[in-house]
């Protein structure tokens, strides 16, 4: 067998920057003053603020050191499930630096960005032809920033034909965004059950659609990994009593090339770049979340929209029925360039075997580790699959310490306690730039933790032992709130 | 394809444990009818040699390319960032990691925002300030949220006409299906919120006031905040300029309740609009109302210090419907890169470039009134003001971006009809002294 | 998690369906949660009060009270005037984990309707419905 990605070694501590403050040091470069210093009035004139003085040295090492604490994809497997931890490649980075794109000002004037613009608009086309709509915006800056313009457009939807409607379904695996982005309209969120095969039931949907619905949120493939196999039912139940099906297309990896959302029925749809097509997660974004929409609905699409016009290109914000703008400018421009790079990169081919092998590797974790931990949807998985800590519990482990013992092996944990409907699981996304050796390393480290939890279950409680600090004390972080040193 | 491991033998090995014949085979869940049967209408893949090809002409086709000399802001701004800012934030270990959800191998993430959280309160004056949002204008829609939530007696918010025109267009996207109204404040003839028009509204639950406002100037905060504490209303005040709190009195020190403003001049590139970094900052008061991530510090099981996500509780993930906010992914990574730049210039470098800044635009206006350019305002600006063009300014304008590669100021009319030949111009430390004497020799 | 018959379920007080308890004592009642709530809750964080002066019907959500990872809103057993709040839960809200009964005490209300106390719960029908 071999061995274990995590091991023990040399580290640094470092303190906070300001500790390191020395009175007048600084790490910049200062330009000479070649023009005279104007006066300014003392009532409007503060204190300059209290920041660090610092070489640049250390700068340099304070950063340094506290990379290492940190894990990212490049450090190792990391099967968060749902977010699409893919390897992000460096050539992305290369294209999003060129000067061109990094240095444009987005005021710059349309004659002066077609580059930019160009790049945009082919964008919106890749992006509406593999989802299957008709008309892309590229502005939301996040997934919840993209369900938000969807739920506004539902809503200006339902205001243009007259009758503005009180609710949306919203099905219990839903990530926590979606319920939230519905209340941003002034929508009731009215919660579905899933059935017992771990997918939605079309009569369910029936039973609480009508015409006071403005329509129903869906993630297909679903927060349980579950292909939503009804989903052309459902949408031709909530469409026949004048409702609109949102599509959350977070789990968009599993199907790329495989199917449209856009043929199931499925009205307006997000994407996350920073998860599908690849883009740095950067430990919390900055990701991308664009919206792609049937016909009938681009009209309420955010301005400034990109128009094609011969061979040249141009921001177009005469849309009376826009919903508005969402972003100061045209959204994460520097998001989108990586992804553009991307599907150039793997073209129609490279994307349908990005999924086909993203899926086969789900699977391929799904039916290793199905005797050790316990499955509650013993079915066919999409990209990810959803365990939890059933098994475990005669021995008083939970779905936390697993996770907090796979650190010590030297992965990073799958998502824990999401979705919902299954208590304590441990939802598992390898995604497909995860080699079968890692993936078997990945198996055998929680089959022995699977085994420590029997025999030796306080390596679990006591875990994780080997980063740089161990279980915190998130109660007293929440009692007595710390939030700036 | 390079990022894509399976070997033939891999793909047969695994298909074997799954039980399947061939990768098609996993796809059974879904039904026949909504299989794709033809290819993905895209391009043939490019080779890395190719893309470098593709995206190098696609880039030359911005004029960016070539280096410009800026002189237009108006929410994003030509700041030099030096080398380490891109070399340290570039750290794998920084960018491939996600929301630092298991914390003990996130300890870089979260410090790093911490220490961001920290000098973000240093810089603005108040208590306490979130790990990001997107940009100013959408930290901006949440402020005002805040407000409305906070006085459920109110409807309404009072925005100034001087907000950047783009800012104000979000908050009138957030508020309306939402039932709210955006009650905009004209400005006097000094190029200042005409406070006036406030004191005689009712039902408002807060005022939104940007200084320095979109002409550049610097508003009477303290003005504003006896205006908000007399109607018992949330003060809310915003920025486009990061850099203006190295010199200016800063927002916490004229009593402000929230404050939404723009990072992006912390070392992060303009790059043609996004993204940037939305900073949001708040009083002690209102902490558990602020939207968005919160980093804490604490202990470990051992006492040695650590960090975590905490206050989750006001969060989508567990509020869910009943959230105040749905945003999740924020802009992480810019906020590491605003904290290092911050560390990197310090207390020393951002008083002084906020003064280069200053008098670079002092300068500018100066140079510009002697080339015959009107000064419309007479009112203290940081590194932006407004002037009126004399009447063949526009195809001068043109000219001087395709002979000279230089941007002079930005045509206000789009924005502020009535301001024809208005001009909004920008000087930052990246300009020269010779570069503005030679806009001022074309312009007159 | 406790196990049902280890809870403390004191046999003074009443109980709701959100497991919630409430004493009626000289014209005031005194709502709180009980053992079963604050053990399913784990470590309270912060509990979120009402102003002294609100009033609130039956069912109305008065508050919360959060741990780390979840939220848990608190319903009026009766209608009422809050007639005071419990202070020291700003502090110290692990009072409701330590003493939900007596320190942990969350209102104090003075009743619409006395007739309201008696649709609440007795120990041995709050237990049934447990079990249930």
């Amino acid at each position: 067998m071999t061995r274990q990605p995590g091991t023990s070694g040399l580290i640094f501590n470092e303190p906070n920057v300001w500790d390191k403050s020395r009175k007048g040091r600084c790490a910049i470069s200062l330009p000479i003053a070649d023009v005279d210093r104007a006066p300014l009035d003392p009532e409007l004139t503060g204190d300059a603020p209290d920041l660090p003085q610092l070489s640049e040295l250390d700068v340099v090492r304070h950063y340094t050191r506290l990379s290492q604490w940190n894990f990212g994809v490049d450090s190792g497997m990391y099967p968060l499930g749902s977010c699409t931890m893919k390897y992000n490649p460096k050539t992305n980075e290369v294209q999003a630096a060129r000067q061109g794109f990094a240095g444009a000002h987005p005021l710059a004037g349309e004659a002066f960005s077609q580059g930019a613009l160009r790049l945009m608009y082919e964008l919106e086309q890749y992006l509406a032809e593999i989802t299957g709509f008709a008309g892309v915006t590229l502005q939301p800056a996040a997934g919840a920033h993209g369900e938000l313009a969807g739920m506004l457009i539902i809503h200006a939807y339902h205001a243009k034909q007259g009758r503005q409607r009180s609710k949306i379904i919203i099905p219990d695996t839903a990530h926590g965004t979606n319920p939230a982005s519905a209340t941003l309209c002034g929508y009731k969120s009215v919660n579905l059950k899933s059935g017992p095969k771990g997918i939605l039931e079309p009569d369910a949907v029936a039973a609480v659609m009508d015409e006071d619905t403005a329509g129903i949120m869906i993630t297909n493939p679903n927060t349980l990994g579950l292909f939503e196999e009804h989903i052309k039912e459902i949408c031709d139940i909530v469409h026949a009593k004048g409702g609109l099906v949102y599509g959350d297309g977070a789990n968009m990896n599993a199907i790329m090339g495989v199917m449209k959302p856009g043929d199931a029925g499925i009205d307006v749809l997000h994407l996350n770049l920073h998860k599908t097509f690849s883009t740095p997660h950067g430990g919390g974004g900055p990701g991308s979340g664009p919206v792609a929409v049937t016909e009938a609905l681009i009209p309420f699409l955010p301005i400034p929209r990109v128009e094609k016009q011969l061979d040249s290109f141009r921001f177009v914000t005469d849309c009376p029925d826009t919903i508005g703008r969402m972003h100061t400018f045209y959204g994460h421009f520097g998001v989108m360039i990586k992804a553009y790079a991307y599907i150039l990169s793997m073209g129609a081919r490279g994307l349908l075997d990005a999924s086909r092998l993203a899926v086969l590797n789900a699977n391929y974790i799904k039916d290793s580790l199905k005797d050790t931990l316990n499955l509650p949807y013993d079915r066919p998985c999409m990209h990810e699959c959803v365990f939890n800590d059933a098994r475990q519990k005669p021995y008083h482990i939970t779905t936390m310490d697993m996770a907090k013992r796979l650190l010590d092996y030297g992965f990073h944990p799958p998502t824990v306690y999401f979705p919902l409907v299954v208590e304590g699981a441990f939802m598992v996304e390898p995604t497909e730039t995860e080699s079968k050796d890692d993936i078997d390393q990945f198996i055998n480290a929680v089959k022995a933790i699977a085994r420590e939890a029997e025999s030796a279950p306080e390596k679990l409680t006591r875990a994780p032992l080997l980063p740089k600090v161990t279980r915190l004390d998130e109660v007293s972080a929440a009692r007595k709130p710390c939030l700036r040193g | 394809m390079r990022y894509l491991p399976h070997t033939q033998e891999d793909i047969k090995e695994m298909l074997a444990v799954t039980g399947r014949t061939s990768l098609e085979d996993l796809f059974d869940t879904i039904p026949d009818a909504l299989k794709t049967k033809t290819d993905l209408n895209l391009p043939d893949p490019l080779t890395e040699w190719d893309l470098n090809d593709h995206m190098e002409k696609l880039a030359s086709d911005n004029i960016a390319c070539k280096g410009y000399t800026c002189f237009i802001g108006a929410g994003s701004y030509d700041h030099h960032i030096p080398a380490i800012i891109p070399y340290l934030v570039s750290r794998s270990e920084f960018a491939t990691a996600y929301t630092p959800y298991q914390p003990e191998v996130s300890q870089g993430t979260l410090q790093g925002i911490y220490e961001f959280q920290t000098m973000v309160t240093d810089l603005l004056g108040m208590d306490i300030a979130t790990a990001s949002h997107y940009d100013c204008g959408t930290a901006l829609a949440e402020c005002a949220l805040i407000a409305l939530r906070k006085n459920k007696k109110a409807d309404k918010i009072a925005v100034s006409d001087l907000v950047h025109p783009s800012h104000r267009q979000i908050i009138d996207t957030y508020l309306k299906p939402a039932g709210f109204e955006m009650v905009t404040i004209g400005h006097t003839k000094e190029g200042l919120t005409d406070l006036s028009a406030v004191e005689a509204l009712d039902g408002i639950a807060g005022l939104a006031v940007q200084s320095p406002n979109f002409f550049g100037h610097i508003e009477d905060l303290a003005a504003c905040k006896k205006v908000a504490e007399s109607k018992k209303i949330l003060f809310i005040t915003s920025f486009t300029e990061a850099l203006a709190w190295g010199l200016l009195k800063n927002p916490g020190a004229f009593g402000a309740d929230l404050v939404a403003g723009e990072g992006q001049s912390l070392g992060i590139a303009k790059t043609f609009g996004g993204p940037g970094l939305g900073l949001l900052a708040g009083t002690a008061k209102l902490m558990r109302d602020l939207p968005g991530r919160l980093v804490g510090r604490t202990k470990d099981t051992n006492g040695e210090d650590g960090y975590v996500l905490t206050l989750s509780t006001r969060e989508q993930h567990i509020r869910r419907e009943k959230a105040s906010s749905n945003i999740c992914s924020n802009n992480g990574l810019n906020a590491m890169t605003a904290a290092m730049y911050l560390s990197t210039i310090g207390k020393i470098g951002i008083r002084e470039i906020a003064r280069l800044n200053h008098d670079k635009a002092v300068y500018l206006k100066s140079v510009l009134t002697a080339a015959g350019c009107e000064p419309v305002f007479d009112q203290p600006f940081f590194n932006e003001f407004v002037m009126k063009a004399p009447k063949n300014f526009k195809q001068k304008r043109t000219e001087l971006i395709n002979r000279h590669c230089m941007f002079a100021g930005l045509d206000l009319e789009p924005f502020y009809p009535q301001l024809t030949d208005h001009y909004l111009f920008c000087a930052t430390e990246k300009v020269t002294r010779e570069q503005m004497d030679q806009l001022a020799k074309e312009v007159a | 998690m406790k196990e049902i018959n280890d809870l403390n379920l004191p046999e003074d007080v009443k109980y709701t369906k959100d497991h919630e308890w409430a004493k009626s004592e000289e014209g005031i009642v005194t709502i709180g949660i009980n053992d079963y709530a604050q053990d399913q809750l784990g470590e309270i964080v912060f509990v979120e009060l009402p102003e002294v002066g609100d009033t609130f019907s039956a069912e109305d959500e008065f508050g919360s009270v959060e741990s780390v990872k979840a939220v848990s809103e608190l319903y009026m057993p009766i209608s009422g005037e809050v007639a005071a709040v419990n202070e020291n839960l700003e502090d110290a809200p692990e009072l409701v984990n330590e003493d939900c009964y007596q320190g942990g005490w969350i209102i104090k209300v003075k009743p619409s309707d006395n007739a309201e106390m008696n649709a609440l719960m007795d120990k041995a029908a709050y237990l049934e419905m447990l079990k249930g």
